[in-house]
């Protein structure tokens, strides 16, 4: 049994979970309301990660430049993917899924699929096939910072052993951190996130309080979209590179870590998301120690198998109450 | 008096009804034969586009079949890619002799002939059909999207990755091809990768008899059930439709249809890869039964025609001429020039799948029932009650009759 390696895959785990977490609250707070699988944000989420990369590249800000500049520019660049990805999702909404609205369920899914592959589309032409490097803003003091090590936690070693916390899963978890308290202090406490929670219940008694449904139905498709944006230029950040396929496999391991959670459910989604992040680390980097033969090829086949068995036998995920259909 | 009256017009439905009918029939006929003739002409005209019209005629194969799951049945199926690999690999696995089973010696020599083994992935097809089906089927319409989705990821994965049994990602060569028809005198009919008209040929032939079986399925008592759970599933299972065993024979019949084309996609081209096979090619056909006419198996073929020949000859040869405009708008000014420039390199085969995705989008928004509709799916898909029937003859006799004064 290699603990040092377990820990290790655990951080990263919990880094790239985070970065899930957010894309699959997206999924959720949109199926919660509309009951729309909106297959097309993972690529909203992707073309974030691109938008972050034009932004940081048009400042002109690199790791040369001052510490408050530097942050300066990732929070501007933050903003700003969190508004173009939100406005890009509600877009998609306003064209394709509201005329929809009244169609049978397929209708929709079918013009989010058609969607999927026209921004995939737009990205190639954006920034081109090949993967998008990302700017180089962060020093390289910071991304080489080993928190374990500088503070010596456990002595700067675990059992003998170098363990990386670095800086920038921190920097991960502390942006995912307080996106997901700002959203659910929205959503539990504000006028609007009370309506969005009415119509999830009921869309047509809500209707009949007087709340404007597609403005509600709008507005969670901007926040659903804004965090993606934010998960997109974390993703650029923390892996350096983002492509224009990205979008299809982080969005559905995001769809897995949703239904796994159970589908419409906030906190569902952020545990699902931190546990498809874990099993993605742990089978990409550990259970090759431990099981012979195991390899990376092999991480795609577990979590569509998770997603696959959580929609047969338990379709309500871990914590969804489960209903039946309305007739 | 009044029973006269009401055989009358009993009698006067059917007829039309068997009018109708013939007339179909009369029209698939002459354009079988149009389709048939077509190797003639190219040769004559010196298009040299048969060559590409093999893989979309596999196109039509594969629209057809999945035109069963989501046109009959109503399911929606984005995974459909799975069951077309599992006909490949199945092809592959029983007459390649780098093949692990045939190596092991477990495939009885017989069975390596391509056309006993185009029976057996069939059938192999139509199980793993019902392996996923019968599980799944009880699942509602969108997950049952993602959970096909899912399917169709792991597949290609597994074939993959389980190196020893399937040649990994460099996969199986060496397929067997359909053996050579021998002809009277010297001569015979070879099937060689290109021999492109007895290919052309032998899948006008497997996609007339799949025509048949979809086309006779679609009238059949199953058909009827499919379309009933189709259109409320509810109301169906209350009238004693089994709902879970009727989706499981659409399910497992459209994949059946796609090991079917699969079976004779890896007799084609004689080598299967993982590769080849992705989730695009999913999209792909399901924009074909989408843009052409959901349910209707005659706008499904117009839609693979429509899109296999933009993917497989247009997107190709417009490309030049726009190139050929993109030189000339260059010394334009301003953004036509800048136009221009990105004209005289851009490749329209780049475009594929946005063209795809406007066709999915453009075709929900505007013409829920694709360009040849049919009538009963279209009204559905638009989720109104334009097409109500009334309970009573007389009543939808006049509705109808005050409906084409309209038109």
């Amino acid at each position: 049994m290699n603990w040092t390696l377990f820990f290790q895959m655990v951080i990263i785990g919990i880094a790239t979970g985070s970065l899930i977490a957010l894309i699959a609250l997206g999924y959720t707070l949109v199926y919660g309301i509309v009951e729309l699988i909106n297959f097309a944000h993972g690529e909203v989420f992707m073309l974030g990660a691109f938008f972050a990369g034009t932004v940081i590249g048009l400042t002109g800000v690199t790791s040369e430049n001052s510490t408050i500049q530097i942050i300066g520019t990732l929070l501007l660049a933050l903003l700003a993917c969190m508004v173009f990805s939100a406005v890009l999702n509600a877009f998609i909404d306003r064209v394709a899924y509201r005329r929809l609205r009244n169609a049978p369920r397929l209708a929709p899914l079918i013009a989010a699929i058609g969607f999927s592959f026209i921004l995939q589309n737009i990205a190639i032409y954006w920034k081109g096939p090949n993967p998008l490097i990302a700017p180089k803003i962060l020093p390289r003091e910071f991304t080489q910072y080993n928190i374990l090590k500088e503070w010596a936690i456990f002595g700067g070693y675990f059992d003998d052993k170098f363990i990386r916390f670095m800086a920038k899963d921190v920097l991960v978890i502390g942006i995912t951190i307080p996106l997901l308290i700002g959203m659910s202090w929205f959503v539990y406490r504000t006028r609007i996130g009370t309506a969005m929670r009415a119509t999830a219940q009921d869309r047509e008694a809500a209707a009949l309080m007087g709340i404007d449904i597609n403005r509600t139905i709008q507005v969670a498709f901007l926040i659903g979209g804004a965090l993606a944006g934010a998960a997109g230029m974390v993703a650029l950040i923390y892996n350096n590179s983002a492509r224009f396929n990205m979008g299809f496999q982080y969005g559905l391991f995001a769809f897995t870590a949703a239904v796994l959670g159970g589908i419409g459910n906030l906190t569902g989604a952020v545990v699902g998301g931190l546990l498809i992040g874990l099993i993605w680390a742990m089978s990409d980097g550990w259970m090759p120690t431990v099981v012979p033969g195991w390899g990376a090829q092999w991480t795609n086949t577990v979590i569509f198998s998770i997603l696959v068995l959580v929609l047969i036998f338990r379709p309500a995920g871990l914590f969804g109450k489960a209903t039946t259909e309305k007739v | 008096m009044a029973v006269s009256s009401v055989q009358a017009r009993t009698e006067a439905f059917f007829a039309e009804r068997k009018a109708e009918s013939n007339d179909r029939l009369r029209k698939v006929l002459i354009g079988i034969v149009v389709v048939s003739l077509y190797p003639i002409l190219d040769q004559w005209l010196g298009f040299g586009l048969l060559g590409s019209l093999i893989p979309i005629l596999m196109y039509a194969l594969l629209a057809m079949g999945l035109n069963i799951v989501v046109g009959y049945a109503g399911l929606l199926d984005i995974g459909y890619v799975a069951f077309f690999i599992i006909g490949a690999y199945a092809q592959a696995f029983l007459t390649s002799p780098n093949s692990f089973f045939i190596r092991q010696g477990l495939v009885p020599g017989f069975v390596q002939n391509f056309w006993v083994a185009m029976l057996f992935s069939w059938v192999l097809a139509a199980i793993f059909g019902v392996l996923i089906g019968a599980p799944t089927l009880r699942l509602r319409g969108d997950y049952l999207a993602i959970v096909t989705l899912g399917f169709s990821e792991i597949v290609p994965d597994f074939f993959t990755n389980a190196a020893g049994i399937t040649g990994g990602p460099r996969g199986i060569g060496q397929i067997a091809k359909p053996p050579a028809i021998p002809l009277p005198g010297d001569r015979s009919i070879s099937f060689s990768s290109t021999d492109h008209v007895s290919w052309f040929y032998l899948l006008l032939a497997v996609g007339v008899l799949t025509l048949f079986m979809v086309t006779r399925l679609y009238d059949s008592r199953m058909g009827r059930a499919w379309q009933a759970i189709r259109e409320d599933e509810i109301a169906a299972a209350s009238m004693g439709i089994p709902p879970v065993s009727t989706k499981l024979w659409a399910f497992a019949l459209g994949a059946s249809f796609a090991g079917f084309a699969g079976s004779v996609y890896s007799g084609y081209v004689q080598s299967v890869y993982p590769d080849q096979f992705q989730f695009s090619l999913s999209i792909l056909v399901l924009s074909m039964v989408i843009l052409g006419g959901i349910g209707n198996i005659y706008g499904v073929l117009a839609g693979a025609l429509i899109i296999g020949s933009f993917d497989r000859i247009l997107a190709v040869k417009l490309t030049i001429p726009l190139n050929a405009l993109g030189r000339q708008m260059e010394s334009w000014p301003g953004i036509f020039g800048d136009l221009g420039s990105f004209f005289a390199t851009h490749s329209l085969t780049a475009d594929r799948f946005l063209i795809f995705g406007l066709a999915l989008v453009l075709v929900m928004i505007l013409r829920p029932g694709g360009l040849f509709p049919s009538k009963q799916r279209a009204a559905e898909m638009k989720g109104d009650d334009d097409n109500f029937e009334f309970d009573d003859y007389e009543t939808n006799q006049t509705v109808r009759s005050a409906r084409r004064k309209e038109a």
